[in-house]
């Protein structure tokens, strides 16, 4: 354990800004850092996807198919001879918004049934807790499907459906946090002082079951990312001629033989993006900890 | 106004129900009345009950403690007053009087108005009664918003105000604090500036000062004194700490397994305790006999609840029962004081003083 370093009794700092102990936080984490500003990064890429990008991203060049690298173009051509660099600055777009819309509707969906059925407890937990496992036993791919056929094919509808397999484990999650937070003597304290229920699920129990959440989140985009490229791959998600990276590897597969280094491009993009989702994760999660004090 | 209810399913209860009322003193001008205020548990046998026809008065102003050893109903009857009790497999019959008000009666909403305006609580834990996520300013300005319409400027201002009445030394700084950052001693002091923020009529400190040095015990004692003698707040202490009633209280109330067996002044009953259970809490404070002497001890502990004396309750454990204990006793009223022991005028007990 540390040493415990004895303090005046009644020395009371102002605390610093938020903005000051932020940049405390990214000296101190260079994997934080590293892993926002390629996001950051990926981010600007997608805004000015049209200004960078070297080729409109569905010009086709036919007389250079499944071209290696070259000096014309960086990444080479695909099978349909577009610039598989400009498809990949057009994909960012496409996979960001896959990954962000699935973990969105997942949180929209999971965190309020969590807090609702964690506070309210008794035999609606049993119940609902019950539907949420029966969800959960489901294969989350088999479920996408499932629910991408019932929505129709598309970006949107796959991320839907993407969101609505991890609702679950967020509705999990944050039942199992509410049970401990709603239990806690400053929620009855808060009560005695006059708060309502509503205030004081709001107030005191969502920001304090919600930290574990935000870590959550990030891991999801991560695993939200793998699955557009799934879904896309079953041709589920993008539908052509629109990019994704998900899209461009599930073609790249076709020509795995002849043109292996067309997998690289967009596999590499993949996993660069979850990775630095993941590592922003686990370095909030260290932030985030509770038994890390907040100075 | 006679309360049977739930409480009367089993039969040693309704032998206690049908015991006559305390309630000749029905409208004075008391602050707090609680009348045969009763409260059962349900658990898989059916109801048990943990509080029975207590009954009590606490005036404008006035510094009452409740004194009892751990489960004699002490914390219940205060979570009894603030609604504050579980929903679920609890039933609360009586009557509870706040200021002309029956707020026994009250909904949910209701109670929203009286907690917290009326009567203020403070916790046992000051560590773990403050949001761990809050500023300890947020979390008194959001009091003060839960009961005044003003803007959130105000509130805060409010909040720095409260935290500079109860004596925390740079009370603006304090204020953008979050809990963690303060002592316990400091932290009790948050609870006391959010408890008296909203200015309500009557305090309830459920053993405020338990988990905190002695050192700050006295310091958080004497505020919370001060601060009722300055706003005219009505107090009621809940401790099992006599020597602080002693110090502190003007009345005393003692509880034994969810009965009231003595009500009275502090000073009678440091001199003459009425009930062998209070004269037997008197003797156990250490310090009025000679160095490593060995401490006295009330044999016994306190019976279960599920598993009462037929009789005086506190009976089994007494050293003066005899053939009248077996007698369920009822509360008896002995010059100004109230005790519930058949034998309290015969029996001259041992006070404080010797």
């Amino acid at each position: 354990m540390t040493t415990i370093v004895q303090k005046p009794a009644l020395v009371i700092a102002p605390r610093r800004g938020r903005a000051a102990r932020f940049l405390r936080w990214m000296r101190s984490d260079i994997r934080a850092v590293l892993s926002i500003g390629f996001l950051l990064a990926l981010l600007l890429i997608s805004i000015l996807a049209p200004v960078i990008a070297p080729y409109p991203p569905n010009d086709q060049n036919v007389s250079l198919l499944l071209a290696p690298p070259s000096a014309g173009h960086w990444l080479g051509t695909d099978d349909l001879g577009r610039d598989v660099l400009s498809r990949l600055i057009y994909g960012a777009p496409n996979s960001l918004y896959a990954s962000f819309l699935a973990v969105f509707v997942a949180v929209l969906l999971g965190v309020p049934v969590g807090l609702l059925v964690g506070f309210v407890g008794g035999w609606f937990d049993e119940i609902s807790s019950r539907f949420i496992d029966a969800l959960l036993s489901f294969p989350p791919i088999v479920l996408a499907i499932a629910v991408t056929g019932a929505l129709g094919i598309g970006l949107t509808n796959a991320m839907l459906a993407v969101g609505f397999v991890f609702a679950p484990f967020l509705a999990r999650l944050v039942r199992a946090q509410t049970l401990v937070v709603k239990s806690a003597l400053y929620v009855d304290a808060s009560r005695g002082f006059g708060a309502s229920t509503p205030h004081i699920i709001w107030r005191h129990i969502l920001p304090n079951a919600i930290q574990p959440v935000i870590v959550q989140v990030t891991l999801a985009l991560a695993v939200a990312l793998l699955a557009e490229a799934a879904l896309s791959f079953l041709s589920l998600g993008v539908q052509p001629p629109a990019a994704s990276w998900g899209g461009m590897l599930a073609r790249a597969y076709n020509y795995i033989e002849i043109a292996p280094e067309q997998m690289y491009a967009p596999g590499m993009a993949i996993l660069l993006t979850a990775l630095a989702f993941n590592a922003l994760g686990e370095s909030m999660r260290v932030a985030l900890d509770p038994t890390m004090k907040r100075r | 106004m006679r309360q049977t209810g739930a409480a009367g399913k089993t039969s040693r209860m309704s032998v206690a129900a049908a015991e006559p009322s305390d309630s000749k003193h029905a409208t004075t001008g008391a602050l707090l009345d609680v009348r045969d205020l009763c409260v059962s548990f349900r658990d898989d046998a059916g109801w048990v009950p943990m509080l029975n026809n207590v009954a009590f008065q606490v005036n404008r102003g006035e510094t009452v403690g409740i004194v009892g050893e751990s489960g004699c109903g002490k914390s219940l009857t205060a979570l009894s007053i603030m609604g504050l009790l579980p929903r679920r497999g609890c039933l609360r019959t009586g009557g509870i009087v706040f200021d002309g008000c029956d707020i026994a009666g009250l909904g949910e909403r209701g109670m929203r108005q009286v907690r917290g305006r009326q009567i203020g609580m403070v916790f046992q834990e000051p560590m773990s009664a403050l949001d761990p996520v809050f500023t300890v300013g947020d979390q008194i300005a959001e009091t003060v918003r839960t009961h005044f319409q003003v803007s959130p400027r105000e509130a805060k201002e409010r909040a720095v105000e409260a935290l500079a009445s109860v004596r925390i030394p740079a009370p603006a700084a304090c204020a953008t604090l979050y809990p963690m950052n303060l002592s316990g001693g400091m932290r009790q002091r948050v609870m006391i500036a959010m408890a008296l923020v909203c200015e309500p009529k009557l305090l309830i400190a459920d053993e405020p000062t338990t988990a905190l040095d002695v050192t700050i015990q006295a310091q958080i004692m004497e505020l919370l004194l001060e601060l009722g003698r300055r706003t005219g707040t009505a107090l009621l202490f809940i401790t099992h700490n006599l020597a602080l009633i002693a110090e502190s209280c003007e009345r005393t109330l003692t509880m034994y397994a969810g009965e009231v067996v003595e009500d009275g002044s502090v000073e009678a009953m440091l001199n003459r305790p009425l009930h062998p259970y209070t004269a037997g809490l008197l003797a156990s404070l250490p310090g009025r006999r000679a160095p490593k002497s060995r401490l006295s001890s009330i044999p016994g502990r306190v019976p279960s609840p599920r598993d009462m004396p037929a009789g005086c309750r506190f009976g089994p454990r007494c050293t003066f029962a005899t053939a009248i204990c077996q007698e369920p006793q009822r509360l008896r009223a002995v010059d100004n004081r109230r005790v519930r022991c058949a034998r309290a005028v015969e029996l001259v007990l041992a006070g404080a003083g010797g």
